[in-house]
């Protein structure tokens, strides 16, 4: 019944996700009849636009498969196995960059992991460094140079630390 | 030869969920041409005023509500800046994007909590804005 339900919940956003650029591609299409010269300026502005992306995204495509290779969700909720000291803090934040997938699919992980008593905190540092994803770096920094992505990465870090401790204290 | 076997197996699952992402992907791409085409950057500087607080903080806001892959962030945030919006919303559209989820709320508060999941959200979207502009002063310091 379950099984039944996530397939369909699969179709539906897969549907979604058609009907989305299908309506993109309505607007043009109406565009074209409206104002020809605008939907054809849009057009070559968008396709100037996908093909300066295709190499960058060829390089997250490859980062995303060697992360797949190497880790596997079980592994890495080995990470959060509950070290109290500035460890489990590392780790935690360790976990979340290296982690991958829906988010979907780590609730349950978290939940069973949190029913067992681990800190609160190390969860939301968790959740909050799975925004640091390492394949993406090419096309963040291609967008806004490497600098950019070194110090977001650091204050994203530190702040995730600090949402840890507040989370840690208000739970307790 | 399994290993190989393994490996090529991960990238090939890389390139499938890829895929799914796919029809998102072009859709944005395309809009963002008909974005530049059709919203002028009077338009834009209407809405992002160049108040620093005020942008930063609509940029965290529209960020929250957002949701998808991050790619789908990094093309408009990218597209938006050279369209001259500050870093400061930017920056904060692209971290509330990733760390604030309020579609997935309740899938978050059913498995960690209510609570839980109140307060870390509630956290995180103020957090977007701190960063956003501990990141942008950073960069000015070391430019």
């Amino acid at each position: 019944m379950l099984k039944v339900s996530k397939e369909q919940k699969k179709e539906t956003r897969k549907n979604a996700r058609i009907y989305f650029l299908g309506f993109i591609i309505f607007l043009y299409l109406a565009l074209f009849f409206i104002n020809p010269k605008g939907a054809h300026q849009s057009l070559k502005t968008s396709l100037n636009l996908a093909i300066k992306l295709i190499p960058t995204l060829l390089i997250v495509l490859l980062l995303m498969g060697v992360m797949n290779y190497f880790l596997t969700p079980k592994r890495i909720s080995k990470y959060l196995g509950g070290d109290p000291g500035l460890q489990g803090w590392i780790l935690a934040a360790t976990a979340g960059i290296i982690s991958h997938g829906s988010i979907f699919l780590w609730y349950p992980i978290l939940g069973e992991i949190k029913d067992k008593g681990i800190n609160p905190g190390l969860i939301a540092v968790f959740l909050y460094n799975r925004a640091v994803k390492i394949p993406l770096i090419p096309l963040l920094a291609y967008y806004f140079g490497l600098k950019f992505v070194i110090v977001l990465t650091i204050w994203m870090v530190v702040s995730s630390f600090c949402l840890g401790k507040i989370i840690e204290l208000i739970e307790k | 030869m399994k290993e190989n076997k393994t490996f090529l197996s991960c990238v090939y699952k890389a390139f499938k969920s890829f895929g799914q992402f796919l029809p998102i992907l072009l859709g944005i791409v395309f809009l963002m041409g008909l974005f530049k085409a059709y919203f002028s950057k009077r338009l834009i500087s209407s809405i992002f005023t160049g108040n620093l607080i005020k942008d930063t903080f609509l940029g965290a806001l529209i960020g929250s509500i957002s949701t998808g892959n991050p790619i789908t962030s990094y093309i408009i945030a990218g597209e938006l800046q050279r369209q001259g919006i500050s870093f400061f919303a930017i920056t904060s559209f692209i971290v509330a994007w990733v760390t604030v989820g309020v579609i997935q709320l309740p899938a978050e508060a059913s498995f960690l909590g209510k609570k839980f999941a109140i307060i870390r959200n509630g956290l995180s979207f103020i957090f977007s804005i701190l960063v956003s502009i501990a990141t942008v002063l950073t960069l000015l310091l070391i430019r």
